[in-house]
């Protein structure tokens, strides 16, 4: 029996559109020098420029282009040579000048890509979403409606505060989205998912969608195939990664819904609702207002040189696709064991204690190994292990120099995980050393060959393996302090043998 | 070098030194002019806004750097009218406007405080049309300002008030801004010297926008010398005016006293002659021409022939931008508001406030300009608009190339009556003919008075052009032309203005 | 996009100007500026035909590029800097009055 939504899928093809805009962290506002941190009381990060004073001018942000340029470089987009801002002129209180400073059609950076990896039922599948312009603009003030029920509807009055009108916002728009199919919002889900990680991973916003640094709108129409492409509707109020998934669902649903019933959809903005998960029509995109653009007098065009667009591109961190495969490459490890390490959740501790001076190897081993082997025994993520890279590399130089064991290494990790302390006062405590002077073994030895006479025979008769029951009494003699591959080595000079 | 008694008589030049010399204090020649706007400008009405304790403030603290031994400038302790479009903090501005009535900006526009750096007293601020849009001064939403050789006429606009003052006697320098001529055209029909400067010489932040593709701050003042003084002081890079150049400041002052024209190009643009312009006009240009080559220039025709196309140009480029810089003026963070309460919605409060709010012309210039921006007919007009702008830039760059400076009338004709055009929109955007193509290149110009014109004994203007960043040029040719003509006259034109 | 021919304005478009530009005009405004500008724009309707495509519109009329600005925060203004020059201000904030239309 097939779901509502297989039989919408099996009937229409979804074509999908996000537009994101992102809140740069920058220090100051795009435009003026107040300062573009959160908080602080209301209308007291203003000046003439960002309140829209008469005689008050822009000027432009460096570090916001900067950030612009890296996105855009990030998202395998072309740097235009040359543009400008313009003008997008409509009235609302929100906006002191009563036009906002944007990009319209000069964007900084067109033509890019993300590819986007969606895991399915039969493994993980990469879309390449195109990317069709990042641009610069400036964001508003904020209302509070008062008088109702702090909805604009039944409002008497609006209080505005004009923090935060002026601060850098970088709009990314997808080229339609094709082919998602039953994926369509998974797909959407994805793509901001990994927008979000690859602006984090740049450094140019904090991104967070609850907090309203990063602001989606899908865009979804549907069509019949073989036929032209549906209205498309636009969805606000997306705030949050699973909201994006269920927007893109519901308005599917919707607008099967109409279609089937004969009736045409109205090309309009709608209004996304938590609680439900449904969309609600808002305002009508027919007869959209007027916005008579034009370019901004006010300001020069932006004309990035090849030489600063390169000096940016050396400042963008490595995507996290082309990292994980080059690392595989370095490890010479397979797909299999790579994708196992990341599922694990051990990947970037891996890396980090390889940056802190471990083996990758040995890197490897424990977290993948010893550390994932308690992370399931305590049902928990490897993260919250009470274990750092760098116990790790101190661990590990101690059984480099021969002071500590493997299994005494072990050890050493519960002692962590316990909280014992440090790698070093655990060792003190738990009196972790070492037996590695071959008089004390020797004489360890002695006393294991005493209490076993037979076995020094059956060695010298040629069964060299009846050793490792002299090596075993010597390793419980020591408390698992001893080396054990030395103590054999002694036992046989001892004994004369040559192996 | 002694001082004349009346101090109102004499050049900001001569006030600065005799003030630098302590023959005489800022203070005393401050109140003289306080003094001689209390006397006429009932009659005048240059001034919207006069403080006379603040200017004397001002003046003392002049005074008292002075004492110390401290010159502030090479005009301190003279001074100066501001066109009342000017941003200045604490004091009134209105841009002429009732819909900023009591408006008290909370900073300085940065010439303001290269002004107060410099020691150059504020005396108020000056009456203009409404948001600069006007060519008379009718349009000010506080009354017109009168021609002070004719009070029934015209002093131009629309910065009539900063003309005006300085043809009164008010003041010996004032602040006037220019769009499309309203620095010039004031100055021609006023007989007084005011300057254009090259686009972003002087900065915009605290300029009121109008056009801010054309906007431009200026220097007015009686004399050539007086106006290469005051630029000197406004002049140069604001890192808050992402359109201002950034380059030194030339020597204006110079300049003005290498008045030699010798040898130099001087080209008369065939399309700003003929029909439309005054016949007294045409013959004091003439004149002037003649005294140019007596002078040892050389005196060539050429042809701008997109100058026709210009004023079609501007009217669009004009009212687009400026419908959209006035968009601020709403009722909701300064400035009047009106009709609040009755549960009206902010849609229909500011509707109403900007209805009310603004004057006659200026609806008509933001209807005008939001037509052509809509959307379907912005590539008809505003599009083409900046074409043609191209194409005049074309014109000028070609006339350039063979001649060093261009000249023309400033304006079609003397000052008109008061309320003569007003009803006609179009022939009072004529006036403008011959200034506009200047604020559609950017470059810069210059009008001073040439003298009068004999059919009704009032003043003309000439225009000198110059290229881009060669503002110098209009005070080598200017000066030259100036001393030329005082030498004749036996002294300024404006000593013969009717006294008040 | 197809560009409408530069024509005249009627009364539609002259009362649609006003809403776009927020100005309640009166129906004596109305008819007048009908008239008006109809006359303006015929006066200059001759531009519309002069300038090619291949003529490069102008925006700015000296040439600059690439200006900016640092990213340092300053202060900049305070309350009592502004808040006796707005018609209404409340709990700190630019008060105004009940917004019907959300933009889109």
């Amino acid at each position: 029996m097939t779901t509502q939504y297989e039989s919408v899928i099996a009937e229409f093809d979804p074509i999908i559109g996000i537009e994101t805009h992102i809140e740069l962290g920058t220090n100051s506002k795009m435009f003026c020098s107040c300062s573009a941190q959160f908080g602080g009381d209301p209308n007291t990060h203003v000046c003439p420029v960002c309140l829209g004073m008469p005689g008050s001018m822009p000027v432009v942000n460096r570090a916001a282009v900067e950030s612009t340029i890296r996105m855009g470089l990030a998202l395998n987009c072309s740097i235009v040579p040359w543009c400008r801002f313009a003008r997008k002129n409509y009235f609302y209180p929100d906006m002191p000048k009563n036009y906002q400073i944007s990009q319209y059609d000069e964007p900084l950076c067109i033509n890019g890509y993300l590819d986007v990896t969606v895991a399915t039922a039969n493994g993980p599948q990469v879309f390449r979403v195109d990317i069709e312009r990042v641009h610069m603009e400036e964001d508003t003030g904020k209302l509070l409606h008062a008088g109702g029920a702090g909805r604009i509807h039944g409002a008497t009055h609006s209080l505005v505060d004009y923090n935060r009108a002026g601060i850098p916002l970088i709009e990314v728009v997808t080229k339609p989205i094709l082919g998602t199919g039953d994926l369509a919002p998974d797909v959407a889900k994805a793509y901001v998912a990994q927008l979000r990680d690859l602006m984090r991973a740049l450094g140019v916003s904090d991104v967070r969608m609850e907090e309203g640094s990063l602001r989606c709108d899908v865009n979804v129409s549907l069509s019949r195939p073989g036929e032209e492409w549906g209205t498309r509707t636009e969805t606000k109020n997306v705030n949050s990664l699973r909201s994006v998934e269920r927007a893109v669902r519901t308005e599917m649903l919707r607008q099967a819904d109409r279609l089937r019933a004969g009736d045409r959809i109205t090309q309009e903005t709608r209004h996304f609702n938590e609680e439900t998960g449904d969309t609600t029509s808002g305002r009508s995109k027919e007869g959209a207002e007027d916005y008579r653009y034009f370019p901004e007098p006010d300001l020069v065009p932006i004309a990035p040189s090849k030489e600063w667009i390169e000096e940016l591109r050396a400042t963008l961190p490595e995507i996290p696709s082309v990292r994980r495969a080059r690392l595989q490459r370095d490890w010479g490890v397979s797909e299999f064991d790579m994708q196992s390490l990341v599922n694990a959740g051990a990947l970037e501790l891996i890396v980090a204690s390889i940056d802190a001076g471990v083996q990758p190897a040995a890197a490897r081993k424990w977290w993948t190994g010893e550390l994932t082997r308690v992370a399931n025994e305590r049902s928990c993520e490897l993260e919250e292990l009470t274990v750092t890279p760098n116990d790790i590399v101190q661990i590990e130089n101690l059984i480099a120099a021969g002071e500590l064991t493997d299994k005494m290494a072990r050890s050493v990790f519960e002692g962590l995980l316990q909280g014992e302390g440090t790698v070093a006062d655990i060792v003190h405590q738990r009196g972790l050393i070492v037996v590695n002077d071959d008089a004390s073994l020797i004489a360890a030895i002695t006393a294991a060959l005493a209490d076993s006479p037979d076995v020094a025979e059956k060695i010298h008769s040629g069964k060299i393996a009846a050793a490792g029951a002299i090596v075993g009494a010597v390793m419980k003699a020591t408390h698992g302090q001893a080396d054990a591959a030395r103590v054999r080595t002694l036992l046989l000079e001892h004994l004369g043998i040559k192996e | 070098m002694s001082l004349d008694s009346d101090l109102t008589r004499q050049s900001a030049a001569t006030l600065a030194t005799a003030i630098a010399r302590k023959e005489v204090s800022s203070e005393e020649v401050t109140r003289a002019h306080l003094d001689r706007i209390a006397q006429v400008d009932s009659r005048i009405h240059a001034f919207l806004h006069v403080d006379a304790e603040a200017s004397l403030s001002q003046a003392r603290l002049v005074d008292a750097k002075l004492a110390q031994g401290v010159l502030l400038s090479p005009l301190a302790g003279v001074p100066i009218a501001l066109k009342d479009l000017v941003a200045t903090k604490g004091v009134p501005t209105t841009c002429g406007s009732r819909i900023l009535e009591g408006w008290r900006p909370p900073y300085n526009a940065t010439i303001v405080e290269k002004l107060m750096a410099a020691g150059v007293v504020s005396l108020g601020k000056t009456n203009m049309d409404e948001f600069a849009m006007g060519s008379s001064t009718e349009h000010s939403g506080y009354g017109p300002t009168h021609n002070p050789w004719d009070l029934d006429r015209i002093p131009g606009g629309s910065g009539g008030g900063s003309a005006a003052a300085i043809a009164s006697f008010e003041a010996p320098l004032a602040i006037g801004t220019d769009t499309g001529g309203s620095i010039r055209q004031p100055a021609a029909v006023t007989g007084t010297v005011g300057v254009k400067p090259t686009y972003g010489g002087v900065s915009r932040y605290g300029i009121v926008a109008l056009a801010s593709s054309l906007d431009q701050a200026g220097p007015c003042a009686r004399d050539v010398m007086d106006t290469a003084l005051l630029h000197s002081v406004i002049a140069g890079h604001d890192p808050r005016d992402s359109t201002s150049i950034n380059a030194p400041v030339p020597d204006f002052v110079a300049a003005a006293l290498n008045a030699d024209v010798r040898g130099m190009k001087i080209g008369v643009i065939r399309e700003l002659q003929g029909d439309g312009f005054q016949s007294g006009v045409l013959e004091r240009f003439n004149q002037s021409l003649d005294i140019l080559t007596e002078l040892g220039a050389e005196i060539v025709e050429v042809s701008c022939p997109h100058f026709h196309y210009a004023l079609g140009a501007y009217y669009l480029i004009l009212p687009s931008e400026a419908s959209s810089n006035l968009a601020r003026f709403d009722g909701m963070r300064f400035g009047i508001r009106v009709d609040d309460g009755n549960d009206r919605s902010v849609e229909q409060v500011m509707s109403a406030t900007r209805e009310k709010g603004f004057g006659a012309e200026v609806k008509r210039r933001i209807m005008l300009g939001t037509y052509a921006l809509s959307s379907g007919y912005y590539d008809a007009y505003y599009g083409q608009a900046q074409r043609i702008r191209t194409l005049i830039n074309r014109d000028f760059a070609a006339a350039f190339a063979t001649v060093d400076v261009l000249v023309s009338p400033t304006s079609p004709t003397t000052a008109f009556k008061i309320g003569e055009k007003l009803e006609d929109p179009l022939s009072m955007y004529l006036n403008d003919i011959a200034t506009i193509p200047v604020n559609l290149a950017g470059n810069c110009a210059m009008s001073l008075p040439i003298g009068l014109a004999p059919e009704d004994g009032l003043p003309v203007g000439l225009q000198i052009i110059a290229p881009a960043m060669a503002d110098t040029l209009l005070y080598r040719v200017g000066s030259a032309l100036e001393s030329a003509l005082v030498d004749r006259w036996g002294g300024l034109l404006i000593s013969e203005a009717p006294s008040l | 996009m197809t560009q409408k021919a530069a024509k005249g304005i009627d009364r539609d478009q002259v009362v649609h100007l006003g809403t776009l530009a927020r100005l309640e005009l009166t129906e004596v405004e109305v008819e007048h500026y009908t008239l008006q500008l109809e006359q303006i724009l015929g006066a200059i309707a001759s531009i519309s035909t002069v300038a090619t495509d291949d003529i490069a519109p102008t925006s700015h009329p000296i040439p600059m590029e690439n200006v900016y600005r640092e990213d340092v925060a300053l202060p900049g203004l305070r309350l009592e800097d502004f808040v006796n020059d707005a018609p209404a201000f409340e709990e700190d904030r630019f008060r105004v009055p009940r917004i019907l239309d959300q933009p889109s």
